[in-house]
């Protein structure tokens, strides 16, 4: 908020608010946010894990780190503005993993790899597209459509591929360059990363189309009264999810040089979980892509931390679940609070 | 002395956080009265109910029930010390049927692990019976509100109440349901049952109730027999100055015009409404009566191409409307104003700023449509300043904001757009006095500048004060239309129910 808005907001219609000290209040509003408790948690497992494992601090397990949440961040950010727009996807595990079938059965056709590439992210978007199509003008549930699109989507992948990996030996190493490669010490994928969360940021935050996704998603027969096309609102947040499927299951064939049918299984229960962790609800209306992106690498941290302290990958699913459902219990009782 | 109460509860405070809901309060509740509860939003009324219901537990003082000290520390000891709350909202299980609804309470009270059926439709029908024509078996999802509204009090009865609870039980009713209500609650007093009556209208505190109770700012303030009384007195004891007038001035002679602003032809909608044709002039605010369900709102909606399939005519400022989508509508400036303000006019959980641009968001974003935070901002203020908004700061979420406040959120909103038409549908449902005649008057000011009005309202009351000529809707026709001192509550009850069918057929 630039301080022309504050001031802006504080005078005019009715009375004074009640500080009229503004750096306090700002101070105050900084520690409601749920940001910085996520924030805050997130830097005291730093300090913890830096005392309990030599390794963590390292540059090398930071970078493992970051690129495992990079790639998953990109459908984070689909996910939470389907969440906003009163969605949720189900299948966007296997339309990643879907993306990187199709372009890597089309590059071992002999197609190009940019080329394949685009089909692939353009069939993710179309996929999208048709759920879209259940939801708004069938009229079915996306949770119900998504559950479906999940298993035929993996069922596609299956089919495609006999159930095994596909190796693409002879990807170029221009193509590779984009999971693998870095620009000065950064990967690529970082780069990425950070370019799709600092765009979709702002254009949520400032851009009449996603302010038209908040409406839709708050009340959406508010929405509809307000003049907007709710449906469209709807469609384009389920084609936008599918198509960020598309695009990271891409990263991700450029990553491991192959096609893994069977990627991305438990996927959406990470994603969605990050976006909630984040801030988002499922009754739609609310989320950031800030305080999703905090809830990838809160859960990003937490496996790594559980591996490095050699916990068993069996318990890491429960540590996950618990994480999710206390950040959920703590926002409920502090709105709760709040109303 | 004390035998003839029923309630008595004597200083009780309440307080959430930082806010005194109750402060010192007493009240005291005789057997087999009516007391209406008057007073604005925020006044207390609500936190008051909830205490007596046990939803909400009190700081300190003392309630005795029929002369016992009583500590209600849940609605499940307010049910079995015989105590009904129907509250302004409904909250019915819309996929179950009536009857099952109406005995919710009782089947979780009942030891008996299986459900008899028949035995509770045949008690539902013995209940509904005093009530109206509802069928025990259909789902609650097929009722009109006003029907819903009905199996509300049927549940609170089956409770074998003692003292029941109404929270503005009329503001969904048309007229004629409500003097059904009102033959109900004389009943059920000669049963020697109490009711606490809340209401905002007048006319209703003083046609049924034999005292009435005003609270303000979370303080008791009097209570007095309504033989004695007068309407202003008790309004002005509400809002704590005197309110001159309730109404604002009607259109003069001399302010009539012959300029049509909009022209409707021949609406028809193949099974809402069929054959509507009427013109709004310059500077007047028309308004649609009716009952509930003959098709004022759709009407409305249909013009605004919001909701329907509608053929027929629509004329602006002498040009041919070919609109098919609302957000058309609104860019030629039609807007409507929905009934239901919570459920389906405002996002209550974002901010006020954002709440007033959602009409408008290209005024107050670049062609790159980039919302520009300052605009918005201002857009709120300055519209916000126009209807005398009284909030913290335009960030501030909806739902802090009191009903009338609210709506005046809403009415911002659609302001944002310079309409040429409003369609207000009840647009003062759920507000208070002082917040209601400030609607009025804004709506006349609009009307002045040249602004369409066209209000739907239930109160019929209101639309006469309001309102410079009225057409009366049944049936989804228009049965007649009143202007000047024709406009009277016998007339327009006359054209929207008397020439029912039904009724015709007795007759």
């Amino acid at each position: 908020m630039t301080q022309e808005t504050k001031a802006a907001t504080f005078d005019g219609v009715g009375q004074q608010p009640p500080s009229s000290n503004g750096i306090m209040d700002a101070v105050r509003r900084l520690f409601r946010m749920r940001e910085t408790g996520l924030v805050l948690i997130i830097v005291a497992l730093f300090i913890v894990m830096s005392f309990a494992s030599p390794y963590f601090l390292t540059w090398v397990n930071m970078r493992a780190m970051a690129m495992a949440f990079a790639v998953e961040g990109i459908v984070v950010v689909g996910m939470t503005i389907l969440l906003i727009s009163g969605g949720i996807d189900l299948s966007v595990g296997s339309v990643t993993a879907l993306a990187m079938v199709i372009a890597g059965l089309l590059f071992l056709a002999g197609v190009d790899p940019w080329t394949a590439s685009a089909l692939a992210i353009l069939a993710c978007t179309g996929i999208g597209a048709i759920m879209g199509f259940f939801v708004t003008t069938v009229g079915l549930h996306h949770f119900i459509v998504s559950l479906a699109v999940m298993v035929i989507a993996r069922g596609a992948c299956l089919l495609g591929t006999g159930g095994r990996p596909i190796g693409l030996y002879t990807l170029p190493p221009e193509f590779k360059f984009i999971g693998q490669g870095s620009i000065g010490v950064i990967p690529v994928v970082i780069v990425i990363f950070l370019v799709v969360v600092v765009a979709s940021d702002f254009m949520l935050r400032r851009t009449t189309i996603f302010r038209k996704v908040f409406y839709t998603g708050s009340n959406e027969k508010a929405a509809a009264y307000s003049g907007i096309r709710t449906k469209r609102v709807v469609f384009f947040t389920t084609t936008l999810c599918s198509a960020l499927c598309g695009v990271a299951g891409i990263i991700y064939m450029a990553r491991f040089g192959s096609a893994q049918p069977t990627f991305g299984m438990g996927m959406e229960l990470n994603v969605i979980a990050a976006a909630v962790i984040g801030g988002a609800s499922l009754s739609g209306g609310t989320g950031t892509i800030f305080g999703a992106i905090l809830g990838v690498i809160l859960l990003s941290v937490v496996s790594s931390s559980l591996a490095l302290l050699d916990v068993s990958v069996y318990w890491q699913d429960i540590i996950r679940g618990s994480i999710l459902l206390s950040a959920v219990t703590i926002d409920h009782y502090l709105n709760k609070r709040r109303r | 002395m004390t035998s003839d109460l029923i309630l008595q509860i004597s200083n009780l405070s309440k307080s959430f956080g930082a806010i005194q809901a109750l402060r010192d309060v007493s009240f005291e509740l005789r057997k087999g009265e009516v007391h209406a509860i008057a007073g604005e939003n925020g006044a207390g009324k609500s936190t008051l109910m909830n205490v007596i219901d046990g939803i909400v537990r009190p700081d300190s003082g003392e309630i005795r029930f029929d002369g016992q000290k009583v500590n209600i520390a849940s609605p499940a000891v307010a049910q079995r010390l015989g105590i009904g709350f129907v509250h302004q909202e409904i909250a019915l299980c819309p996929d179950i049927s009536v009857a099952e609804n109406i005995f919710m309470a009782t089947t979780n009270i009942s030891r008996a692990p299986l459900m008899n059926y028949t035995r509770l439709a045949e008690k539902a029908a013995e209940v509904l019976r005093r009530l109206g024509d509802i069928n025990p078996s259909a789902l609650v999802r097929s009722l009109s509100i006003s029907q819903q509204q009905l199996v509300e009090i049927a549940k609170a009865l089956t409770l074998d109440c003692r003292v029941l609870i109404l929270d503005e039980p009329t503001a969904a009713l048309t007229e004629k349901e409500a003097q059904i209500l009102f033959d109900i609650m004389r009943k059920l007093v000669s049963q020697g049952i109490s009711i606490i009556y809340i209401s905002h209208r007048m006319v209703e505190i003083f046609d049924n109730c034999d005292r009435v109770s005003v609270f303000r700012d979370g303080q008791y303030i009097t209570t007095r027999n309504v033989a004695e009384t007068t309407p202003t007195e008790i309004v002005n004891a509400m809002v704590g100055r005197v309110i001159d007038k309730l109404y604002p001035e009607k259109q003069g002679e001399n302010e009539k015009s012959d300029s049509v602003i909009l022209s409707v032809r021949q609406l028809t909608e193949k099974r809402r409404f069929a054959d509507i044709s009427f013109d709004l002039r310059q500077g007047e605010i028309l308004g649609l009566a009716g009952l509930i369900g003959a098709g004022r709102s759709e009407i409305v909606k249909g013009i605004c191409k919001l909701e329907g399939e509608v053929t027929g005519e629509i004329v602006l400022n002498g040009r041919q409307l070919d609109t098919s989508h609302y957000q058309e509508s609104i860019a030629e400036g039609l807007v409507y104003l929905s009934e239901d303000r919570k459920g389906d006019g405002l996002f209550l959980d974002m901010s006020i700023a954002e709440n007033v641009s959602a009409l408008s968001l290209e005024q107050v974003s670049s062609q790159l449509g980039i919302i520009n935070d300052r605009l918005e901002a201002g857009l709120a203020r300055r519209l916000g300043a126009m209807l005398n908004l009284k909030c913290g700061h335009v960030g501030e979420p909806v739902s802090n904001l009191s009903g009338g406040n609210q709506q005046k959120v809403a009415i911002a909103k659609l302001l944002s757009v310079n309409p040429k038409v409003i369609f207000l549908d009840e647009p003062t449902r759920g507000v208070d006095v002082g917040a209601k005649s400030e609607i009025h008057r804004i709506l006349r000011d609009l009307a002045r500048k040249g602004v369409g009005i066209v209000m739907i309202s239930s109160e019929l009351p209101e639309l006469i004060g309001v309102c410079d000529r009225v057409l009366v809707v049944r049936e989804g026709r228009i049965s007649g239309e009143l202007s000047g001192n024709d406009m009277t509550e016998e007339n327009i009850m006359y054209r929207a129910s008397v020439l029912d069918k039904r009724l015709e057929a007795v007759q």
